[in-house]
């Protein structure tokens, strides 16, 4: 596959790019956190990008979605970055239908699918219970029950736990903690008996909560692929979700890597301007660098979610460990070129460096997946 | 894809297996295994002989060139499916030069026709081998202050001076050497490119034996060697043009030194260093530093794959062979830093078949040549950025 953008592509980075700058910019994400706002995103924007079919980026066009694949909706996630736009999005248009098209039953499409398409509901996936992101760690409990199961634990860092409907959460049917074998993948609905969320006040002004599930019954429609064989379809919804995290922390590396440039454009000391200053313009064009690296791993892990899903795991590791590093590097050098206004709040690198600490976190941070990428290599 | 590229795919495949020698396949050494071509050159083995001369018959020595200039005349899909069936087999370049990889691409843009029809073909078939002649001991970082000197003698020139790291210029043939014929212009403005033969007795090339025991490298004194006015490409005073355009396909060439065609670090080193009982390499720190050197390289043949398809969509930035020159170059010392770590002892022994402690010294030279990282960093400032004063 090529690695350039065609014309359709092109159309929606464009036509994203637009809309973020006019309606969703970083002043936006500011105003929600000053005003300590519930749901930590903007509902109205949310249904205007609802309406340009960005919720439906990977809805099948039987259930109303445009179905416009991977690298599509990785380019809507990174100029997300760019913005720092809040919203379910990576939660519910990457994760929540990658989740339900692929591995949904047809009674959960039915009644899921289409509402995900139009911005109706929303959907959030439930995986860790440590600090840490443990995938195969799972000590939530599924216990059968008449003809369905009862479910208990506690499930940490759920990215837009407390707003959504519906939970996809791991629990355990059979085998020990660490067992990749006997976890089986459940769609909860947020409002059954049992359930509660709480919201957490994150470092990046997001959505983040703790889940508790104290005994919440569920009849075996609630399953989502095979009892005990959820191992295989987590994988490939959060890899979903990394390579969409790794594309908006891509944006957000971009973004600081421009107003940084800028910056030295403009900022005078000594008499000239700072960007003539030999010992800046290498840190600048290093990060360059790196970022056009970060760009083709990103473009090329999202291709393989597009050609090969099953087969993504080593790039996607390898993109979401090199994002994180990259990313980071990004925010950091922004803020010491800076200089002291880099560490206002009243400027919008901070909220960059933020939101890219968190995202580097969620779902696998860069020695998570270095190790995976290890270890899939087999050394 | 397209039929017409499905046929000239499945075409490519079948003759690549029915000429490409077994002897010719497999994971290639760098310079060992290569056929560097020229009037010097001693074949290593008859099955190098016939794939340079096969593939040249074909013209895809030089794929992309126009026929009568004795390339292949492929589109850039096709040069693609060319490339990829070829790794497909792990079959060798059939010929590797200067010639291809830089005077080639100069030639095509700046060069007259009759230059072309007189050079290309040549170097297509792997006849003439060419060397450079840009650096000076006092021109290096700051190429463009140069001071060999070409004199008008009316029907032909002279040229005196003396170049350094002038690459394997005692195998070479003929040499394209920067020269300045205006000392009193400014002095990107007084420069010319001109082609010389170097079978004459004007011409001494002498190796420079590096830290790595090899000599790569020579310095090569002209003593009022002859230069014929046809071959002197562009104009009077506007070498400097072509010269920036030739060190960008240097960069290329040099970033891509990093490339696919070694063995993945991570299998050197679970061989040489072993597993551990989870299947981990047993240095544990070494381990976590593969990975990230594995990492980026993936990222680094994503980003040359990536310019690559950017400048045949007509995007991209010119500028982008700097980044890549800096970042393949500092990714290959990283690398062989890593396999001199993983060697242990084995890699500390000197003059031994295959020595890996040449190869790593012979990197370190690598953010030196084709302009060095701290140029590359400052083009980049310059020209994507656009940085003042850079």
């Amino acid at each position: 596959m090529a690695m350039v953008l065609n014309e359709e592509q092109e159309m929606l980075r464009d036509a994203a790019r637009g809309f973020l700058a006019d309606n969703a910019p970083v002043r936006q994400l500011r105003r929600l956190r000053d005003e300590n706002n519930p749901d930590g995103f903007d509902r109205e924007t949310w249904t205007a990008m609802a309406a340009m079919g960005w919720t439906g980026v990977l809805v099948p066009e039987d259930h109303d979605g445009v179905a416009m694949g991977y690298q599509a909706a990785g380019l809507i996630a990174e100029e997300m970055g760019r913005t720092l736009t809040a919203s379910p999005y990576l939660s519910t248009a990457i994760m929540g239908a990658t989740a339900l098209s692929k591995f949904g039953s047809d009674s959960q499409k039915t009644e899921w699918l289409q509402r995900l398409a139009t911005g109706d509901a929303f959907l959030a996936v439930a995986v860790d219970e440590g600090r840490k992101h443990a995938p195969s760690t799972v000590s939530t409990k599924a216990e059968r029950s008449g003809n369905g199961f009862k479910l208990d634990g506690t499930k940490t860092f759920v990215a837009d736990g407390s707003v959504a409907d519906g939970l996809i959460v791991s629990a355990r049917t059979e085998g020990a903690e660490n067992d990749e074998d006997g976890i089986t993948l459940f769609l909860v609905p947020r409002d059954a008996d049992g359930v509660s969320a709480e919201r957490k006040s994150m470092v990046d002004s997001r959505n983040s909560a703790t889940i508790k599930l104290e005994g919440v019954e569920l009849t075996a429609d609630a399953v989502i692929g095979e009892v005990d064989g959820g191992h295989k379809p987590l994988e490939q919804i959060l890899n979903a979700g990394r390579a969409g995290l790794a594309a908006e922390m891509s944006g957000s590396a971009q973004e600081c890597l421009s107003q940084t440039v800028s910056y030295l454009q403009e900022r005078k000391q000594f008499g000239q301007t700072i960007g003539s200053f030999q010992a800046l313009q290498h840190r600048a064009s290093h990060l360059y660098s790196e970022i056009e690296l970060a760009k083709s791993i990103v473009m090329k892990s999202l291709q393989m979610l597009d050609i090969a899903p099953e087969m993504a795991t080593l790039m996607v590791s390898a993109a979401k460990a090199k994002l994180g590093q990259v990313a980071q590097l990004s925010a950091q050098e922004a803020i010491q070129m800076h200089g002291g206004i880099g560490m206002t709040d009243e400027f919008d690198i901070g909220f960059f460096i933020k939101r890219i600490r968190v995202a580097e976190a969620l779902y696998g941070d860069t020695n998570f997946h270095t190790e995976r990428y290890a270890q899939i290599r087999g050394f | 894809m397209s039929d017409a590229l499905d046929k000239f795919k499945s075409e490519t495949r079948a003759w690549l297996q029915e000429n490409c020698p077994e002897e010719m396949r497999g994971p290639l050494r760098l310079d060992r295994d290569a056929c560097w071509g020229g009037r010097k050159w001693t074949f290593k083995s008859d099955a190098q002989k016939v794939w340079l001369e096969r593939m040249a018959a074909k013209g895809w020595t030089v794929p992309e060139w126009p026929k009568e200039y004795g390339g292949g005349g492929l589109s850039k899909d096709e040069a693609k499916i060319l490339r990829s069936e070829m790794k497909k087999i792990k079959a060798y370049p059939p010929l590797s030069s200067f010639g291809i990889w830089m005077l080639g691409p100069a030639l095509l843009k700046y060069g007259t026709e009759d230059q072309k029809l007189e050079h290309l073909p040549k170097i297509a078939r792997g006849e003439i081998r060419w060397a450079q002649g840009y650096s000076e001991p006092n021109a290096g970082s700051d190429l463009a202050s140069l001071a060999t000197k070409c004199e008008d003698q009316g029907d032909h020139y002279l040229v005196t001076g003396q170049k350094v790291w002038t690459s394997y210029a005692d195998e070479a043939d003929w040499i394209f050497v920067l020269v300045r014929t205006d000392f009193s212009a400014k002095k990107h403005e007084g420069i010319s490119f001109i082609l010389v033969d170097m079978d004459q007795p004007g011409v001494t090339a002498k190796p420079i034996k590096l830290i790595s025991g090899n000599s790569p490298f020579c310095e090569t004194f002209f003593d009022a060697a002859r230069a014929e006015k046809h071959n002197l490409v562009s104009d009077v005073n506007k070498g400097w043009s072509v010269a920036k355009y030739l060190l960008t396909h240097e960069r290329e060439m040099i970033s891509g030194f990093g490339g696919d065609v070694m063995r993945p670090m991570g299998d050197i080193a679970a061989q040489q260093i072993g597993l551990d009982d989870q299947g981990r390499l047993a240095d544990s720190m070494l381990r976590s530093d593969v990975a990230r050197m594995e990492i980026d390289g993936i990222a680094f043949m994503a980003t040359m794959e990536r310019i690559k398809d950017e400048a045949k969509a007509g995007q991209g930035v010119g500028a982008n062979s700097s980044m890549l020159k800096y970042y393949g170059t500092e990714l290959n010392k990283r690398r062989l830093e890593l396999m001199m770590n993983s060697a242990g002892c084995d890699g500390l022994e000197w003059g031994a078949e295959g020595d890996v402690a040449a190869a790593w010294l012979r990197t370190k030279g690598n953010s030196i040549e084709g302009g060095t990282s701290e140029v590359q960093l400052n083009i980049i400032s310059k020209r994507i950025l656009d940085l003042p004063g850079a």
